[in-house]
């Protein structure tokens, strides 16, 4: 028993290295999904009808693909082209292309959750900033932004927790994270079983942490009569 | 306060239609410096559409608007620049939901005329005495009854230092214990001299308060006068009719 813990514990620095990794590659992701989510989900709703249409095509398609295919032709297909047209720009690290893969599939789930918050808000706001002589931009800007990433939070956080433990598909194609980590440890060590229960556990706490530090972002925002009271709120009234 | 004889508004045969119907079918007037011009009349037959289209809120189809010497349906109109100056108050408020009272009335003055912030600030501020409702700036919208609110929308509107206020059923949406103290704010502008045109069923307001009467059904404008003949002598059957009708709901105008 004794001997056990003292592998588990002899294997926390390699395992933290790959939590390090993991959370490196979720921030990252999330962050290209954010930037790519918001644009989308604004060209669905405010865009024209052909951006509208383009837009749920990226959206759709980004959803139908599984993540490990993707990654893999994706990472394949890249350096196939690079080899071919000695294009050495384009043989990126691997953990560029998770970045790149994870970011636009997780896009297309942040659009949606972007676009349901975009058009929670009552449009009426809208034309009252135009009443004001805002433009457009500055509408979308001052009124709709401020207000949508508030009541995205908590789908966002859900969107945290989901591809926090996607990330372990980066495995497939080479990137170190944490389960490819426990991976190298379990089959040195042949202590499959103990070493990813680890790698469980770890996981949990990243994915508790997350969510727990959204929570308080999202109660440090709040307003009142958007979202963060409505907790509360719906308390009183059930 | 006097009426001027200069125009701030005019409007000359507007024309809009959704669809198959037409919902504005030729309406001309004219709005001088300093008059309260009060438009009433059934639901459903233009007026909001009316207000909406002297902003370009919405397009109307055809017909011209002159804001001063500016025809705001020129399409080399900026029509940002134009809205700037024309305050728009909405049936049901629009504050930004996000914003507290202060930041509502402070936002347009920050992002679209670029003052600084302490200017800015201190011009809200001013805007929300005003309206009485100093001491309630940090609140949130959500923290405000409906007529605070719509003295919030007012007071944001003002703040612009518009040419002209367009009203649109300001009280409909309001409890009846609530709808005094909006009126009041509006019976002052009318009299520190403010150009506004109201949409409204408020009847006692548009006869009291108002210099100018418009009656309007079917995209048209039926009748139109000073309130003592609109509302004491109708010269059209329909509008009696339609007085008629609202003082038996509401018993008396």
């Amino acid at each position: 028993m004794l001997e056990k813990l003292r592998l588990v514990w002899e294997s926390l620095p390699l395992l933290l290295q790959g939590a390090i990794v993991t959370l490196e590659l979720t921030v990252s992701l999330l962050l290209v999904g954010l930037v790519l989510g918001v644009l989308v989900a604004l060209g669905q709703v405010y865009g024209p009808r052909p951006l509208a249409m383009l837009m749920s095509a990226y959206e759709r398609f980004f959803r139908a693909m599984p993540i490990l295919v993707l990654l893999i032709v994706v990472n394949f297909g890249l350096a196939f082209v690079a080899n071919t047209y000695q294009w050495d720009w384009l043989r990126l690290p691997t953990f560029a292309v998770a970045v790149l893969v994870f970011g636009l599939h997780s896009s297309a789930y942040q659009s949606q959750i972007f676009r349901g918050a975009i058009q929670a808000i009552k449009p009426g706001q809208l034309l009252a900033a135009r009443a004001l002589g805002m433009t457009r931009l500055q509408a979308i800007r001052y009124i709709t932004l401020p207000q949508a990433l508030r009541l995205a939070i908590p789908g966002w956080s859900n969107e945290y927790s989901g591809v926090l433990k996607d990330t372990s598909f980066a495995f497939a194609i080479g990137v170190t994270e944490l389960a490819r980590q426990g991976w190298q440890i379990a089959t040195r060590t042949r202590e499959m079983f103990l070493i990813f229960i680890t790698v469980a556990l770890i996981y949990l706490v990243l994915t508790y942490l997350g969510t727990w530090l959204l929570e308080l972002v999202e109660r440090r925002v709040s307003v009142p009569g958007l979202a963060g009271q409505r907790r509360e709120e719906h308390g009183r009234v059930i | 306060m006097a009426v001027s004889s200069n125009i701030v508004v005019r409007i000359e045969d507007l024309h809009k239609r959704y669809g198959n119907e037409e919902v504005l079918k030729g309406v001309s007037f004219t709005v001088r410096q300093g008059e309260a011009l009060a438009i009433i009349g059934p639901s459903g037959t233009g007026k909001s559409t009316l207000l909406r289209c002297i902003n370009r809120l919405t397009e109307p189809d055809r017909g011209r608007i002159w804001l001063e010497d500016t025809e705001i349906t020129s399409p080399q109109t900026d029509i940002n620049a134009i809205r700037q100056q024309i305050g728009f108050v909405f049936q049901d408020f629009n504050l930004f939901a996000h914003l507290t009272a202060l930041d509502n009335v402070r936002l347009g003055l920050l992002k679209v005329k670029r003052l600084s912030k302490r200017e800015a600030t201190e011009r809200a501020m001013q805007e929300l005495a005003r309206v009485g409702l100093a001491e309630h700036a940090e609140k949130y919208p959500a923290q405000l009854s409906g007529g605070q609110q719509q003295r919030v929308s007012i007071a944001r509107a003002l703040a612009m230092d518009p040419k002209l206020m367009l009203f649109d059923e300001p009280t409909s949406a309001l409890d009846p214990e609530l709808i005094g103290e909006v009126l009041q704010v509006m019976q002052d502008l009318a009299e520190e001299g403010m150009t506004m045109v109201v949409v409204t069923h408020e009847m006692g307001f548009a006869r009291s308060v108002c210099d100018e009467v418009i009656f309007m059904e079917k995209g048209v404008i039926v009748e139109q006068g000073p309130p003592q003949q609109v509302f004491v002598n109708p010269k059209q059957p329909r509008t009696r009719q339609f007085l008629g009708k609202i003082s038996e709901l509401y018993g008396g105008t």
